[in-house]
């Protein structure tokens, strides 16, 4: 899976749980650039993710995420 | 959209209410219904702002719209015992003390001798009660105070339970204090975490990185749950409880079909798996009754099928633990309207429960704000409709009990009428009190709905709406009585309504109608005694009673004969009475009369 692949996901999983008609990616997204994202959201992005790439996140990991570039990192590494 | 709402009734999928929350809200807001105003104020000892939001979800589907206030994370101690003002002018009719296992302070060491355990266990307890007085006397609100969850590890393993250096005995002492003090305070109720948590599984409900990252108590997945289940002492508290169940019966009652299969086929007992879980289902309903819930059937079947059905042998509903039956071919939706008139109750506040998913169907879309539990097999029907928490008890008041009372006080009035030789005896040991006086605001709908239901006890069935009740109400020409009933069994509300319209110096009785089940208590009298003495005081001399035939009012055809009126007209089958006023006795003085 590269990156485009995984920011359809993403883009997806998003849309789905922060109940967005329209959401546009990029690496330097965070949360405080989406209506909504907020810590329940966060969760629940977290729980979707692992849920749709197949693994579990470490705390220590989903402490670390900055912005959604790095979440593609963290899931390009994790699914790699 | 139903499907969103009803994971209110019971978050089946906690993910959905999570993630759909803002869509959930919007569609509640849409629907402009009236809510109770309701101000909480959540009291943590861990996060709340997500519980927050979808407990606010639970309270307007359950129609309470509340305002929330909530403490910094972890002050609900400091913010009770240390004056704080914006609590205090925040004014909160419930503060919630929202406390997980992770907020006691004094927890028992291995090291400990028992008289330390003991301080430790005093100490705590003190501490809540500090803030439960203080609630009390200073904010004069209810309190719901969250029980202690069983922790997620064990220290002494299985000895943790029954040792008292274990911190799961320690918990479990700790809320059996904290039941005691509930028992003695009407006002503090005790919201039941501890069984949430293990409902939902306590390896799954203890999730250490949501603990460490956002400082729940719980899984994120698990708070639907959790709010959900406050809610339902909230709703309670506020009379948002249902009151009764509408049952199907072939296939829920009881597995097989009456009418196919025979009384002796059905299922119920202790013969077949099936079988037991009927027979326990129906023990579930019947143990109901004894928290007022009001039992009625709703089946497509033949009366007397039905009836037969509810005599099996190894059957526990019984034909007199009903309130209703309904056992026709109408569609369920026109029973469940008519048994909610019956009841006097809005169609809203009983649970319809059957097997068929396209009966629950027609129920959902045909009888606005339906409420239909969501039952899969006869295995799984009590925890399906159990989890709801539809009938959530807040307390054992004889208020609680007084609706079921008043249909159970219409059999005590039939055997104690038996008990008596004379009929005029028993008509005075019931002590009867009736109010008849003009029609006024608070009983407008009841008297529109009275002329709309009332067939048999009806002399002219006319039909009024309410719009029309309150003109007449209002019209200086009428006159207008509606009487309500109370005697040593119970009240029985109002029950008769008269309307005459004055022409010169006689009066037209447009409209008399009684309800059936006060039948020959002399209430009938009573209204007409009632109405010629008004008729007297503004000089009317004459007055006139008019018989309309229908196909059920057979019963009132010599009504006004027997009142001492004379035939002045027959008109096919419709007649014309006539009354000198100067002449008339008052019919009846067993009834206690307030006018």
């Amino acid at each position: 899976m590269n990156r485009d692949e995984i920011y359809a996901k993403l883009t997806e999983i998003f849309k789905e749980n922060l109940d967005l008609d329209e959401i546009e990616l990029t690496d330097e997204t965070t949360a405080d650039d989406v209506e909504g994202w907020d810590s329940l959201a966060h969760i629940g992005l977290i729980a979707a993710i692992e849920q749709e790439f197949g693994f579990r996140f470490a705390m220590k990991e989903v402490v670390n995420l900055h912005n959604v570039g790095e979440m593609v990192d963290l899931i390009l590494q994790k699914i790699g | 959209m139903n499907d969103l709402l009803n994971q209110l009734q019971y978050p089946t999928d906690p993910g959905l209410v999570l993630r759909k929350r803002n869509t959930i809200r919007k569609l509640l807001l849409e629907t402009g219904e009236k809510r109770v105003q309701k101000k909480i104020a959540i009291l943590g000892g861990s996060t709340t702002h997500d519980i927050r939001e979808i407990l606010n979800l639970c309270l307007l589907y359950n129609g309470i719209e509340a305002e929330f206030y909530e403490c910094e994370y972890n002050q609900y101690y400091e913010e009770v015992m240390f004056n704080n003002e914006e609590l205090k002018n925040f004014h909160p009719d419930i503060v919630w003390f929202h406390t997980s296992y992770r907020n006691i302070l004094h927890t028992p060491d291995v090291r400990d001798t028992r008289e330390e355990v003991e301080k430790k266990y005093e100490a705590e307890i003190r501490r809540f009660q500090e803030i439960w007085e203080k609630c009390l006397e200073e904010l004069g609100c209810t309190i719901i105070q969250n029980n202690f969850e069983c922790p997620f590890y064990r220290l002494l393993g299985n000895k943790d339970a029954s040792d008292i250096h274990g911190l799961t005995n320690y918990i479990q002492r700790l809320n059996a204090a904290f039941y005691e003090y509930a028992q003695s305070h009407e006002n503090l109720h005790i919201h039941d975490l501890n069984y949430v948590a293990a409902d939902y599984g306590l390896s799954r409900w203890h999730d250490l990185s949501a603990w460490y990252l956002y400082k729940y108590c719980c899984r994120i997945e698990a708070i639907p749950f959790l709010a959900h289940s406050v809610a339902r002492i909230i709703k309670s508290l506020y009379g948002k409880n249902k009151k009764g169940f509408v049952l199907d019966m072939d296939n829920t009652l009881w597995g097989g079909v009456v009418g196919d299969d025979g009384v002796q086929n059905l299922e119920i007992g202790s013969e077949t798996a099936a079988a037991q879980a009927y027979q326990e289902f129906q023990q579930y309903l019947k143990a109901h009754q004894g928290l007022g819930v009001l039992l009625n059937i709703n089946s497509k079947n033949d009366r007397e099928n039905a009836l037969a059905g509810l005599a099996h042998p190894e059957g526990v509903l019984r034909q007199e633990d009903f309130i209703t039956i309904k056992a026709n071919w109408n569609p369920k939706s026109q029973n469940m309207v008519e048994i909610a008139q019956e009841l006097n109750l809005l169609p809203e506040s009983l649970v319809f429960v059957d097997d068929n998913p396209a009966e629950r169907e027609i129920v959902q879309t045909q009888v606005p704000h339906a409420c239909v539990a969501p039952i899969s097999c006869p295995e799984n029907y009590i925890r399906e409709i159990d989890r709801a928490g539809f009938f959530e008890v807040t307390s054992f008041s004889q208020d609680d009990l007084a609706r079921t009372q008043m249909y159970k006080a219409n059999a005590q009035r039939v055997q104690a009428a038996q008990s008596f030789g004379n009929y005029e005896d028993y008509l005075r040991s019931l002590d009867m009190k009736a109010e008849i006086k003009p029609f006024s605001a608070v009983y407008m709908a009841r008297i529109a709905q009275l002329t709309n239901k009332s067939n048999q006890f009806n002399l002219t069935t006319k039909r009024y709406t309410w719009a029309e009740i309150e003109a007449v109400a209002a019209d200086p020409n009428c006159i207008t009585l509606y009487g309500k009933l109370t005697d040593k069994f119970g009240d029985n509300g109002v029950v008769s309504v008269m309307i005459g319209r004055q022409e010169k110096d006689a009066l037209h009785i447009e409209l008399f109608l009684m309800s059936c089940r006060v039948l020959k208590r002399g209430m009938e009298q009573a209204m007409m005694d009632e109405l010629v003495r008004r008729a007297k005081e503004q000089g009317i001399t004459q007055i006139r009673g008019y018989y309309y035939r229908t196909a059920k009012n057979g019963m009132v055809a010599d009504l006004y004969r027997t009142f001492g009126f004379t035939l002045a007209e027959t008109r096919g089958d419709d007649t014309v009475w006539n009354l000198d006023t100067k002449n008339y006795k008052n019919l009846q003085s067993i009834i206690t009369i307030e006018h």
